[in-house]
């Protein structure tokens, strides 16, 4: 580890901390339907949209209208984008001529991007036409962001509303994301993105001579404006294969910095959004805090494994310090223009995040420094997490960790002055308990079958952490891939799109129970009784209860990936 | 004035026997399934053995340790049991003493209302709204309300009090309890209670824990066990296929043994004992609740309302000072005020003969020989004296004495000596004087003698001692005292300030406890108050915790969701310290439960695995003898913390007002940081006997 790349791990860190109350704010008063400085121009888009949809802004939804409003809009998505991929190769936008996706892939896909998960069992630039790449997936990165960002909003305020029975209107919070908040971001982010030599075109690939003579085609289209997208709304989808170590996809040091602070931007600014809702900004502090924590772990113990390299290198006399000649450590499946710090920092950002880009190879990392990943995942995507989907994760965990700890101060348990009772318990672990059924079930599954046996780049623990990782990834939402794993067979597009779904909506439905529920409570004024859940005791609590209750389930899986892998590369035996 | 009955030592012989027994009878599915945690565990158990005996026949490796395992498994469902049947048999041990009282009584029940005749029946026949009439040494057969007559009642076999009290017809002595005997005189009582839902046999019920409903707590609380486990289900239920992955294989037995010691068994084997214990915490404070719910609430109570007379002052006001007006000499106020009193048996009155005797060193006269006339108090003229030797003295409120001098002051002689501007000056002088008494908390009474206003006798309500420390103990707790009194603003105030309540409201009526109930409610909040008359029925019935006095009426025990048999208002704050000490028990155990799960996967997955993967022997970090002595260590562990906790789960956590922070650090530190710690202290210490014996 070297000091400039603690540095810059730093610098984006207060960064980040510097954009969430402002970006809070104008996000607080999106949601709480105020007007804010754009509305003037947006604000008649928006009635616009209303009036053709025929929905009322005014009136709101039961948690259980909320839910079925959003259902049904993915389903509809989820239809239209299978559809389009089926018959791309009927439809315009296609200069490279690109053939209709087989069904399964299609079917994959189509749930990918529906459930903002983004995993990629195809290559796009081998496989999508820049209709279906425009059309279809980059709208689904900005509703798909949308309605993960709505949904947390009703939780947040089944939190803040005091005997409510409504949790808002879906068709309000899905407009009003996009449009103030998704739309102008993505927009200034694409144009920076333009301007740093990122493609924006409709052109066919060019083909050319290389200096060595060789033919090389050089793929392109319209990239900026589904990169800024993917990593704002923490997609993760790339538009070339090679996602973000893709010269086009991330062009320069300034570039990649840029798409880490969008991953975390808008989880960022929701912890504040959700402090303000209920009325304390340091309650959003607490869960920026707990987050922080989890996150500077993750950086610190991905960076620290992959500054020390292989063993087995070194013991052949290998030279991996770092210095100024070279960036030192295990460089294996990493840009040298990013680094070791930069790599790390952005695996550890795209994996809390549920994003899923990638600037550097998981698969290639050390054992210990390709587990932060998987773990970080499989705490639930809530270290900021996906865009709503780490705040309403985190806020399910709260409410856990105030259930068993909160009875410790001789209190029935209660957050933000909602008590925690039977029906919010029941709803929240079952929203808890699909990730591991997910996760662990279909790699058990994928780990005896020879259909998933079949996908295995490598032997030994090391394929088991690329079968785990995959279920890991889809579960989560998060979308990136270990690699190594040839996933695009009917078995893995199946199982990991089943996956991607168990991962999205059986969680969401039981977690829109809650909020309904917590609405409809009466609110409790605090006292000197009562456990405070903002200061560094709850802080404390929350990254304890996350770990254990996280990832503890996950302790016999990953002792037979990533820990085992590690213990034989130090006894000598590489897989 | 608390009667808290001893506990009986934690292991009683005489307890642990039966408790013993009932472990086992609790083997019975029908009860197991009341307990997610354990039901699980038993079933595993189950297959367990169910695969054990197989390969008895077929033959297999390593039997002795699966045999270990599988008696430890056994014994962690058998101490589960044991652990909710040693708290039952404390209340059992209880309700015994009670149902020694509940003979067979034979009721005299009276054919109409008016005649006096009567049929024998026995007493579950009668019905609610029978009338039977009880004699002298006759047992009241069941709960009613006493509707002709009065009598004095031996209630010790409820309250344990053995000083008999008077229960008689309307007011708020009117109810009686079934079991209680008859001392003197006759009543004629009207049942009030179906044959089995009498008082007793709801107390008796709720101590021996037949009646015991999960609270709500409990219910969201198990789901939360159930829902974990449910994980460890998955987490334990794929490890054969990631094995086989591997290219080996993990036996059943070390599946069982993980996925036991994984699952909260610890609390929830001691879940319903720290529910039963919490009751009988209130029992032994001669305090019933009538339902869990009302034990939880306590803990949450946020708004405490308590009657000023009785709870925060001494039931009596006790004269403190003797404050003459101008031109009057002390003793002759003192000498006054204490003849005005000699009849006067109220506390009051006593006070004031004490007062001055110790004041003026004037001794409390014969009354024999000083032929005086006393004239006794009525609410109409609100004053008291004497007329003696030709000398009328009279105390009493202070307007009622104005008014008396002023219509009264011509006729008698020596009252002449007013006149009408010094009668002004005086007026003003007693007024006051008299609201200064008022504005300090106490209560003025002016004495006159001989139509001429001598001056005030200070009565004082006197705050009971302590009760400051604990109001601001209280509000440690985050909890708000309400004072609630009939008395005017300015002596409520003063009260109040004394006491070092939070607030109060004067000049209460009940209309006015129902409405503050109501509004602290409107705010979320969850109240407690207690009351015996009927009147406070609307209230007791209203609030979260309604602590009805023993001694009150039917209407306020029905009301209430406890009963106090002391009839000890203070008990309020008692009641909220059990509830408080109950969900933290509770919340501790299921901490201490969760974090020890660190310690056994590092005890179990190297073990398990080490055959598969020799290099994960690195993460023996308590460098355990074996892979088998590891497991059994990790089970043996698992099953003696149950034991080893079974104390504290009946003693409960202790609660301490400090603040929810420090209080929640506190316990973290505790039961959280400890439960990591613990169980690697635990596990190593058990696997070196383990292989020390040879066991595996």
């Amino acid at each position: 580890m070297t000091i400039n790349g603690w540095v810059q791990i730093l610098i984006y860190f207060v960064l980040l901390t510097v954009l969430t109350r402002p970006l809070g704010g104008f996000m607080y008063r999106v949601f709480d339907g105020q007007p804010t400085w754009i509305s003037r121009v947006l604000g008649p888009v928006e009635r616009g949209f209303y009036k053709l949809a025929g929905v009322d802004a005014k009136s709101e939804q039961y948690w259980t209208g909320y839910a079925l409003a959003m259902l049904v809009f993915n389903l509809v998505c989820f239809v239209t984008l299978y559809l389009l991929q089926l018959y791309q190769n009927l439809l315009p936008l296609n200069p490279q001529g690109m053939s209709g996706l087989t069904s399964d892939l299609a079917f994959n896909t189509a749930i990918s991007f529906v459930t903002n998960t983004n995993w990629q069992s195809y290559g796009g630039e081998t496989t999508m036409s820049y209709l279906t790449q425009m059309l279809g997936l980059t709208v689904h990165n900005f509703v798909s962001a949308a309605t993960g960002i709505a949904l947390a909003m009703a939780l947040v305020r089944g939190f803040a509303r005091r005997s409510s029975k409504t949790v808002g209107n879906f068709w309000v919070d899905l407009t009003r994301c996009t449009l103030y908040v998704l739309l102008p971001i993505a927009i200034v982010a694409a144009l920076f993105l333009v301007w740093q030599g990122m493609p924006q075109n409709l052109s066919a690939y060019t083909d050319v001579n290389t200096l060595e003579g060789a033919k090389q085609t050089i793929a392109q289209g319209p990239v900026a404006s589904q990169i800024a997208i993917k990593m704002l709304g923490t997609n993760g989808g790339g538009f070339f294969n090679a996602n973000a170590a893709h010269p086009f996809e991330n062009p320069n040091s300034l570039t990649d910095f840029v798409q880490i602070t969008l991953i975390f931007l808008i989880p960022a600014a929701l912890t504040n959004v959700f402090g303000r809702m209920v009325k304390s900004q340091l309650q959003g502090w607490a869960i920026y805090s707990a987050m922080a924590v989890l996150f500077f772990a993750g950086v610190t113990a991905c960076y620290w494994a992959e500054s020390q390299g292989n063993p087995q290198f070194a013991a052949l006399g290998v030279d991996q310090q770092a210095s100024s000649l070279q960036a030192g450590g295990n460089m294996e499946g990493k840009e040298a223009r990013f680094g070791i710090a930069r790599s790390t920092l952005f695996a550890t950002i795209t994996t809390d995040a549920s994003c899923g880009a990638v600037n550097s190879w998981h698969d290639s990392y050390t054992p210990l420094g390709g587990m932060i990943p998987l773990i970080n995942i499989q705490l639930g995507e809530v270290i900021f997490g996906g865009v709503g989907a780490g705040l309403y994760g985190m806020l399910l965990y709260a409410i856990i960790a105030v259930f068993i700890a909160g009875l410790m101060v001789g209190r029935t348990p209660e957050y933000l002055g909602k008590k925690i009772e039977a029906k919010e318990v029941k709803m929240t672990m079952l929203a808890i308990l699909c990730l591991p059924l997910s996760i662990l079930g279909f790699t058990a599954l994928a780990s005896v079958m020879p259909q998933g046996l079949a996908g295995l780049g490598n032997n030994g623990p090391h394929g088991f952490s690329e079968i785990l990782y995959a279920y890991t990834s889809a579960t989560g939402n998060n979308g990136s891939a270990f690699g190594g794993l040839s996933a695009n067979t009917k078995f893995y597009n199946i199982t990991l799109a089943l996956a991607m779904m168990i991962g999205r909506f059986a969680l969401i439905v039981p977690m829109l129970a809650v909020a309904g529920s917590l609405a409809a409570k009466k609110y409790t004024p605090p006292s000197a009784g009562t456990f405070p859940t903002n200061g560094g005791l709850f802080i404390a609590l929350l990254v304890g209860v996350v770990l254990i209750v996280g990832g503890l389930t996950y302790f016999p899986a990953l002792a037979l990936g990533p820990i085992v892998e590690h213990y034989s590369m130090l006894a000598g035996n590489l897989y | 004035m608390n009667t808290q009955k001893s506990a009986p030592p934690l292991f009683d012989r005489a307890l642990v026997g039966p408790a013993i027994k009932d472990s086992f009878r609790k083997l019975d599915p029908r009860s197991l399934a009341h307990n997610p945690v354990i039901f699980i565990t038993a079933l595993v158990s189950l297959l367990a053995t169910v695969l054990f005996a197989r390969s008895l026949f077929s033959g297999g490796e390593r039997l002795l340790f699966s045999a270990q395992v599988i008696v430890w498994l056994w014994f962690t469902v058998l101490f589960a049991n044991f652990a909710e049947a040693i708290a039952e048999g404390r209340g059992k041990a209880q309700a015994a003493s009670l149902r020694k009282t509940k003979t067979e009584t034979v009721a005299k029940r009276l054919k109409s209302a008016e005649g006096k005749e009567y049929t024998q029946v026995p007493a579950p026949q009668l019905k609610p709204g029978d009338l039977v009439l009880v004699e002298t040494g006759d047992i009241i057969p069941s709960d009613g309300e006493v509707v002709l007559g009065v009598a004095t009642v031996d209630e010790s076999a409820i309250t344990g009090e053995s000083a008999p009290v008077i229960r008689e017809s309307g007011g708020d002595r009117s109810a009686v309890t079934g079991g209680t005997r008859v001392l003197s005189d006759q009543v004629v009582v009207r049942i009030t209670a179906a044959a089995g839902s009498s008082f007793i046999d709801r107390m008796i019920a709720l101590v021996e824990g037949a009646s015991r409903q999960k609270t709500p707590n409990e219910i969201a609380l198990n789901i939360l066990l159930a829902g974990m486990s449910l994980i460890f289900v998955f987490a334990v239920a794929t490890i054969p296929s990631f094995a086989t992955y591997a290219g080996g294989s993990v036996p059943v037995i070390m599946l069982v043994a993980l996925f036991v010691t994984l699952i909260p068994t610890t609390i929830g084997a001691l879940l319903s004992a720290i529910g039963i214990a919490g009751m009988n915490r209130l029992v032994r404070f001669n305090v019933l609740a009538m339902s869990g719910r009302a034990v939880e609430a306590a803990g949450d109570v946020d708004t405490l309302l308590l009657d000023k007379t009785g709870t925060i002052t001494l039931g009596n006001r006790q004269a403190a000072e003797f404050i003459t007006l101008q031109g009057v000499d002390d003793k002759e106020l003192a000498d006054a005020a204490q003849l005005a009193s000699l009849s006067d048996e109220t506390p009051e009155g006593r006070s004031v003969v004490v007062l001055a005797k110790e004041k003026y060193g004037m001794r409390g006269r014969e009354l024999a020989g000083l032929h005086a006339r006393f004239i006794t108090f009525s609410a109409q003229t609100r004053m008291s004296g004497v007329d003696l030797d030709g000398h009328a003295i009279r105390k009493g409120a202070v307007d009622a004495i104005v008014d008396y001098v002023q219509t009264s002051g011509g006729e008698i002689a020596h009252g002449a000596q007013f006149n009408s501007i010094a009668q002004r000056a005086t007026l003003k002088e007693l007024k006051e004087e008299a609201d200064k008494i008022s504005r300090a908390g106490g209560t003025p009474l002016a004495v006159a003698k001989d139509g001429r206003v001598l001056g005030l006798i200070y009565l004082k309500d006197i705050v009971k001692g302590g009760i400051r420390e604990r109001f601001a103990e209280l509000r440690r707790m985050g909890i708000r005292t309400v004072m609630v009194t009939g008395d005017n603003p300015l002596t409520a105030a003063a009260i109040a300030a004394e006491a070092g309540v939070d607030d109060f409201l004067a000049q209460a009526k009940p209309e006015d406890k129902l409405a503050l109930i109501r509004k602290e409610q409107s705010e979320g909040k969850l109240v407690a108050m207690c009351g015996d008359g009927t009147n406070d029925a609307p209230a007791l019935a209203q609030a979260d915790v309604g602590v009805a006095m023993q001694t009150g009426t039917v209407a306020a025990r029905e009301a209430g969701n406890m009963v106090d048999l002391d009839s000890d208002p203070t008990k309020l704050i008692e009641i909220v310290g059990i509830g408080k000490q109950l969900l933290m028990t509770r919340g501790a155990l299921t901490t201490f439960s969760i974090s020890n799960d660190v310690a056994k996967y590092f005890a179990i997955i190297p073990a398990m695995f080490a055959a598969i993967y020799p290099p994960l022997n690195k993460l023996n970090i308590m460098h355990l003898a074996t892979p088998q002595s590891a497991i059994l260590s990790a089970i043996i562990f698992n099953a003696l913390i149950i034991i080893a906790l079974i104390p504290l789960a009946l003693r409960g956590v202790k609660y301490r007002p400090i603040g929810a922070g420090p209080l929640l650090t506190r316990n973290l530190l505790v039961y959280g940081v400890g439960g990591v710690i613990v169980p690697f202290i635990g596990i190593k210490a058990i696997d070196l006997f383990v292989s020390a014996v040879g066991l595996a």
